[in-house]
């Protein structure tokens, strides 16, 4: 193999597992180290820089960083990524102070965000402070989109998405609330200089099937019924209550009736239990309520009497695999069963809706009638109007809008100041060496045994008596703390000099997961499996240094490295150093910080 | 300055032997020496091995002296039984253990100074009765823990750190174990274990006097130019006879090898040491052969390394002094005591 060129920016960041995992590329250790230091505002600004909404995401987050945590690899359960940043949020204090001003001077660019969801809100974010002038429109009455309608109270208090959501119209954006934008083409007439589209998935699908429209009363859409719940519109249901679907929508369906009188919820599913599209997290979650959760039952008809829902009968089907190892679903040839219930809520899916968008401005659609989008700049095929979050690419979650936003606010930037859209600001790279003394480093790098910490709850009963109670307490200082120090510092890199290694062998003997091997060079294939323990996890890298004096090579495996930094201890000429690599992605203006 | 201990997470694929153990379970504490120290090395290649040949850890008893090396048995088989005697000394106590509970494995381990200097008698005796274990030497040439002044085996003519020529000339372990009768004589060097975890295998199921001399540069003081057991050095002037794969008895040979290129040596316990050749004129059952291939390479400065002579019939001390077969703790109250009837044969014997 080729000497790893270690001077590319991507090369640490994807050893920073969690970091390179999260859309918006949030600087996970770095945060977590400043909540073990007790420095939770730092915390929190590293993460409202990245992320835009800690407070929201610690809470909501489909964290897709904790699947990709090397602590998963080498421990039970990666670190609780999630919960820690709501602790940075729960306890930052004040940060009025620390955030930016609105700008003294405009610059005279006009750009209109449509929606008022966390895309929209990160475009508007990025693009105030420089001077923009920003109008934000939304058809509700207050800035938040689904983070505001569909996520209940219980999983996220109604005051933590007002102050996130105030922290960005305080940068001055103007919000046209209660403001529906019903034709794309009338708001191009205006002088805007750039339109920002991030209406999100709004519609939720539907349920044909017999019987539905004789139970039209008692069958509810979920994320229609969840928008109404939280704005006060319903406050009960059934006794009897049949979720349909098995993703996270459903799962805040089937918890929100539990506590607004279903007594008897079920979430059935068509697909099994493993595959449903839910976090496992929240499918915990639902079953700890009481929940149970029904698998491989097809919908076939809503049963009816005298114009009321009865039940819902369903076909059952089990999973078939052909050669290609592809499942399909076919039905066992058992009897139907019929589930009776008085209320079914439909949380199958949620579709893109653009009816408020002319077919005839210059902005082309495919043929599912998703907008034609770059997935580089997010601009559409009308030069002025961009896309973001779900209205972009479809309904995926809000780390991700956060992430469009970020870069759809780049693109404007160069679209209003005449720059090329595909020139992307590169990342702000800082490597500083952690050695302190002998056997001192700047962070610490004793690995902690413990277990992944529980989040405590609100007894049950409590719980599901307040639809606004929310159940989840966040962690208290001694299980932060414990949580703090099960994270393994990724950032803080092994950084190998060849030119000073000796090749004595220490840094193979004292390395707890066997990375290190010194051999003759070969490609990748070849090498993989004849390391000190073979290098089977293709996602990870191999670091390879250029041919030492004896002809041979270091090869560091970078799969379960703890950065305990003992290879770096035992190394008597200092040819591995623990350098801390904090990478930061570039905003709207171009730097990093 | 803290240490911090290795931490217990491993690598998911690492391997357990037929006890169910992993090779980390043969570890122990972290090390104290120099960063970079051959001795850690020595002490990493001892935990494969014993990890290696299913080693029962309480079954083992590691002995040392005093010095850099004598400290290292602190770093592997944590669950093995130890005894860190006085300086020179190991030999005279591993002795003693040996005799009273010859059920155990012994592994002595010791440096340069601590056997070539303060213990010379001692080692000497140790191979001369073919007491039966593993005397491992990590082998520096010079005084760590005293700043660097040259220790017995240091060459005539190399030169120290503050660049004082040595005036004396180096004892040569091998030659000397040769002379006295041990039964299973090996040089290594800590910087190559596909080399020294083998012969610690076949040392340690050796029965007889097992002697593996091992180079292992002293970072802090003997790793500078004009040192002859630098790292640089003995890689130059390493000159291996043969390479040795050792095998269970329970195993049964797959590997493929050419026809001649390899010697098979049977052992006591039923383990089978391949010997695949390096040197083409080199047999190292033969003794005296082996005593002049070493004083020849040892004249055109070569450092010979692999396994320079086994005899795998050997006899040990115990058949020697025809001793009880059990450890002296499991003979019972009626076997130590005599009855009446056989102080008064023994009484009428002497009238």
């Amino acid at each position: 193999m080729e000497p790893t060129n270690t001077e590319a920016p991507e090369y640490f960041h994807k050893v920073v597992d969690c970091q390179w995992a999260c859309p918006a590329h949030t600087p996970v250790p770095e945060y977590i180290r400043l909540i073990a230091q007790g420095r939770h505002a730092d915390a929190y600004m590293v993460n409202w820089k990245s992320n835009v909404f800690p407070g929201i995401l610690g809470r909501t987050c489909d964290r897709p960083c904790e699947p990709a945590c090397r602590r998963g690899r080498v421990d039970e359960e990666p670190v609780a990524i999630c919960r820690l940043k709501r602790v940075a949020a729960d306890n930052k204090g004040d940060v009025a102070a620390r955030m930016p001003q609105p700008p003294k001077k405009r610059i005279g660019k006009k750009v209109a965000c449509i929606g008022a969801g966390p895309a929209s809100m990160t475009v508007a974010r990025d693009l105030a402070p420089l001077g923009y002038d920003v109008t934000v429109y939304d058809a509700d009455a207050k800035a938040g989109g689904m983070i505001r309608s569909q996520i209940p109270r219980f999983r996220l208090p109604e005051s933590v998405i007002d102050e996130e959501m105030g922290f960005i119209t305080a940068l001055g954006p103007r919000m046209r609330l209660n403001r529906r934008v019903d034709s794309l083409a009338a708001l191009l007439r205006r002088d805007y200089d750039a339109i920002f589209v991030g209406t999100g998935a709004p519609r939720g699908r539907d349920l044909d099937i017999p019987g539905r429209a004789e139970a039209a009363a008692n069958v509810h859409i979920g994320i229609e019924w969840l928008a109404n719940v939280s704005f006060g519109h319903v406050d009960r249901i059934g006794k009897r209550v049949i979720v349909l679907g098995g993703g996270n929508t459903a799962m805040d369906c089937c918890r929100t009736s539990r506590r607004l009188g279903g007594e008897e919820v079920k979430v059935i599913v068509r697909s099994g239990y493993d595959e449903m599209k839910a976090s496992p997290w929240e499918k915990e979650d639902a079953q700890h309520e009481g929940i149970p959760i029904l698998n491989y039952l097809v919908p076939k008809a809503f049963t009816h009497e005298d114009g009321r829902l009865t039940g819902v009968t369903f076909e059952k089907v089990a999973p078939v695999f052909d050669e290609q190892g592809r499942r399909r679903l076919e039905p066992t040839g058992e009897p139907d069963e019929h589930h009776e219930c008085d209320d079914v809520l439909v949380a199958i899916g949620q579709e893109n809706s653009f009816p408020w968008i002319e077919r005839d401005i210059g902005l082309e659609f495919d043929k599912w009638g998703m907008p034609v989008v770059d997935e580089t700049t997010f601009q559409s095929t009308h030069p002025k109007v961009f896309f973001g979050g779900d209205a972009a690419f479809g309904p995926k979650n809000i780390i991700w809008a956060v992430a469009h936003g970020h870069e759809a606010a780049i693109s404007i930037d160069h679209h209003c100041r005449g720059a090329d859209l595909r020139l992307r600001p590169p990342p702000g790279v800082r490597v500083s060496s952690q050695k302190m003394g002998i056997h001192e480093w700047s962070y610490d790098n004793d690995v902690s045994p413990e277990d992944r910490q529980k989040v405590p709850l609100l007894p049950l009963a409590q719980a599901l008596g307040d639809v606004k109670a929310e159940v989840e307490l966040g962690f208290d200082d001694p299980r932060s703390w414990a949580e703090t120090q099960r994270c393994l510092n990724c950032d803080v890199q092994t950084v190998f000099s060849r030119t000073l290694c000796i090749e004595c062998d220490a840094c193979v003997d004292i390395c707890p997961t066997d990375c290190i091997t010194f051999t003759v060079n070969g490609d990748e294939a070849d090498l993989r499996p004849r390391l000190k323990a073979p290098a089977t996890n293709l996602d990870q890298a191999l670091y390879v240094s250029s041919t030492l004096p004896t002809g041979r090579v270091l090869v560091k495996d970078e799969d379960v490295c703890l950065h305990c930094g003992l290879c770096a201890e035992r190394c008597p000429t200092g040819a591995w150093d623990m350098q801390k690599t904090l990478v930061e992605m570039s905003h709207a203006g171009g730097c990093a910080r | 300055m803290t240490y911090i201990a290795k931490p217990q997470f491993h690598h998911p694929s690492l391997k357990h032997n037929a006890l169910g153990f992993t090779r980390r379970d043969y570890e122990g504490k972290v090390s104290t020496l120099c960063a970079g120290c051959g001795h850690d090395s020595i002490s990493a290649a001892i935990v494969q091995a014993c990890f290696e040949i299913d080693l029962e850890p309480h079954r083992l008893a590691k002995l040392s002296g005093i010095g850099c090396s004598s400290k290292t048995p602190d770093y592997f088989l944590g669950a093995s039984h130890g005894f860190n005697t006085v300086h020179g000394r190991m030999p005279s106590v591993l002795t003693g253990a040996n005799l009273a509970n010859r059920s155990l494995i012994y592994l002595g381990v010791s440096g340069d100074g601590d056997s070539a200097s303060i213990g010379l008698g001692q080692f000497a005796h140790a191979m001369r009765r073919g007491v039966n274990m593993t005397y491992i030497v990590e082998n520096n040439g010079v005084y760590g823990l005293t700043k660097g002044q040259f220790s017995a085996t240091a060459d005539k003519g190399s030169k120290s750190k503050k660049g004082v020529v040595n005036s004396d000339s180096g004892i040569d372990m091998v030659g000397l174990a040769l002379q006295l009768g041990a039964t299973f004589v090996a040089r290594s060097f800590s910087g190559d274990k596909d080399q020294l975890v083998p012969l610690i295998k076949a040392a340690l199921t050796h029965k007889g006097a097992a002697f593996i001399d091992v180079l292992s540069p002293c970072i802090a003081f003997n790793n500078h130019k004009g040192s002859t057991k630098s790292f640089d050095w003995v890689r130059e002037h390493n000159e291996a006879v043969n390479r040795l794969d050792v095998l269970m008895a329970r195993m049964a040979v797959t590997a493929s090898y050419e026809p001649g290129s390899l010697t098979e040596v049977t052992q006591h316990d039923g383990s089978v040491l391949l010997l695949r050749k390096v040197a083409e004129d080199y047999d190292p059952t033969d003794h005296a052969g082996a005593i002049s291939y070493l004083q020849h390479a040892h004249a055109a400065g070569e450092i010979v390394t692999g396994l320079l002579y086994v005899d795998p019939e050997a006899e040990e001390l115990h058949d020697a002094l025809g001793t009880v077969k059990q450890p002296l703790n499991a003979l019972s109250d009626e076997e130590l005591v005599p009855p009446v009837a056989a102080l008064a044969k023994i009484n009428a014997g002497l009238r």
